[in-house]
């Protein structure tokens, strides 16, 4: 079955891509398969300058999920160029920066660095972190914040810019329409929702940061809601996420509105997941009647409960 | 590394708490070194979506098994204290750089372990004994809580330090190795953070390595979980990919 997916001027050869944070730049994984089976890779998130990020605990368990405060720690743009993007080169594979900064200035300016490279393909502006004081989220929370930030990195970059959204907002339509009409090329959606986890032992929280990013399959739900409310009013290319770890969650994705999908913490649950989700799509697409990825997407607009 | 299905020879309390599990591996035996881990897969389906990283206390090549040792701090270990013999669990590793013992001849090793931090030392115990004079600290905190002490007995002059005076020694590790007058050529640790700080504070005149523990994500060096903060290099090294064995003199705990 051919799987392959356009995607805001991407050609994917299949809708499955591991998430930006989950995958770091490629290099762990590819010592499990072959990365040239991926639809895209997202690469973690570039700053201007190196971060170090939160301190340790960063991340916990918690009911299918976890929380994470990594704090955006990365070698700076200029180090993941010259360190870890000569070795995504050895691949065919699209490789999707991660954006995100302090200040407009930064994100232009990573921006800037990231869409000049050849092997990358697309950028994805990240103003949804949770777990940096400033900067990422209050850019993805407000909608004026956010036609900005989208408007100044689009005027910097010749590749296509998916916007990532934060689903700790009371409307999400609003940030959605906002970077739409700021020229966004497309939107990835959800980042993770804020959370808190408590230790009775210590009463202190458990992670260091205090709350972290909930991610996993118990936010499946709310990025489906809001994949499927963000679909009604745009016609952008969407890369869905948010605790996808099965054949039927990629399904259930397609029919709620997203092009292509993004998976993120069932990286660590099982490192060879996005390859048995590429494995396994066809013959569970079969499962329920459809004959390609065009078929699903086709679906959701003739289904009179998936109204568009 | 590998992803292997290990069935369960054995999974018996040892000590409060306190688990040894025995599991059938076709890889690890031939591949691990003393030091390194396991990242074991918790549960059935979704509810667990994080894997425990737990540190390898022996290996027998022959026979072509592991050992683990782990404390049932929660809803993961629990789960893992429950499985039984034939039970299989779903593994991955080694991972991480042990600890490198092999240029060690004649030497005088000090040995400091602490709670779920004894378990990789005993492994590393064993294969040192064979061509050097090895001393043993290993520090619980009481009596119910001690497990191996004679395991490590066979291979290391040992001696057990209960917080609580319950048992052995009263008081911390430190205070055993400031009654020694021997001269170490180095010592391996590993424990809880206080007491590796406590050991690298009293030892600074000895180059020694420490393995740390640390909440991890994906055990490979991808997710930027677990780090700890390194003299020489600005910034932080992981633990799940360069250590969790790194040298006391750079960690800045």
């Amino acid at each position: 079955m051919n799987l392959a997916v356009s995607l805001g001027g991407l050609e994917l050869k299949n809708p499955i891509m591991p998430a930006s944070g989950c995958f770091g730049f490629g290099k762990e994984f590819s010592q499990f398969y072959d990365l040239n089976t991926l639809g895209a890779i997202a690469i973690k998130a570039a700053t201007g300058e190196a971060r170090y990020g939160n301190t340790t605990p960063r991340v916990a368990e918690t009911s299918s999920g976890m929380l994470n405060a990594i704090g955006l720690q990365n070698p700076g743009v200029d180090g993941i160029i010259e360190h870890e993007l000569p070795f995504l080169e050895n691949y065919e594979t699209p490789i999707i920066a991660n954006i995100a900064g302090s200040t407009l200035e930064e994100y232009v300016h990573v921006a800037e660095k990231m869409a000049k490279e050849q092997v990358i393909k697309a950028l994805e502006l990240n103003i949804s972190c949770p777990n940096v004081k400033e900067g990422g989220v209050q850019f993805g929370t407000d909608p004026q914040l956010a036609y900005e930030v989208t408007s100044a990195v689009k005027s910097v970059s010749s590749k296509p810019v998916f916007v990532k959204l934060s689903p700790n907002v009371t409307n999400v339509i609003q940030i959605a329409e906002a970077v739409e009409n700021a020229g966004a090329d497309g939107l990835a959606m959800i980042n993770t929702l804020t959370g808190m986890r408590l230790d009775l032992h210590s009463r202190q929280p458990v992670i260091a940061n205090q709350t972290g990013g909930l991610s996993g399959p118990a936010i499946k739900p709310i990025a489906i809601r809001m994949i499927h409310e963000v679909r009604k009013q745009t016609n952008l290319p969407i890369i869905g996420m948010g605790g996808i770890s099965s054949a039927e969650d990629v399904i259930e994705f397609l029919l709620a509105g997203a092009d292509a999908v993004a998976v993120g913490t069932a990286n660590f649950k099982d490192p060879f997941i996005c390859q048995k989700l590429i494995n396994e799509l066809p013959n569970t697409l079969g499962n329920y009647q459809f004959n390609s990825i065009q078929e699903v997407r086709e679906s959701r607009c003739h289904n009179p409960s998936i109204s568009l | 590394m590998i992803q292997e299905q290990m069935t369960v020879i054995k999974n018996r309390l040892i000590a409060l708490d306190t688990f040894e599990m025995v599991l059938t591996s076709e890889t690890i035996p031939q591949r691990a070194n003393s030091g390194q881990f396991i990242h074991v897969e918790i549960g059935e389906g979704n509810e667990h979506m994080l894997r425990r990283p737990i540190s390898i206390a022996d290996l027998d090549e022959e026979k072509g098994l592991i050992t683990i040792i782990y404390k049932v701090m929660g809803e993961g270990t629990k789960w893992l204290s429950k499985r039984e013999e034939f039970n299989v669990v779903n593994v991955l590793g080694p991972l991480g750089n042990g600890f490198d013992l092999d240029h060690h001849v004649g030497d005088n090793i000090l040995i400091v372990g602490g709670g779920v931090g004894v378990p990789p030392l005993y492994h590393v115990t064993k294969r040192l004994s064979q061509h050097n004079n090895v001393t043993a600290v290993l520090g619980f905190q009481s009596k119910e809580f001690v497990f191996y002490e004679q395991q490590f007995s066979q291979y290391a002059t040992t001696y057990i330090a209960t917080d609580d005076g319950s048992y052995g020694h009263s008081g911390i590790v430190t205070d055993v190795i400031n009654q020694f007058d021997e001269p170490f050529t180095t010592f391996y640790a590993c424990g809880p953070n206080g007491m590796l700080k406590a050991v690298q504070n009293q030892l600074t005149h000895l180059e020694g390595y420490l393995s740390l523990e640390e909440r991890m994500g994906c055990g490979i060096g991808a997710c930027f979980a677990c780090v700890c903060e390194y003299r020489s290099k600005k910034g932080y090294v992981k633990i799940c990919q360069d250590g969790p064995v790194l040298k006391a003199s750079e960690v800045l705990l």
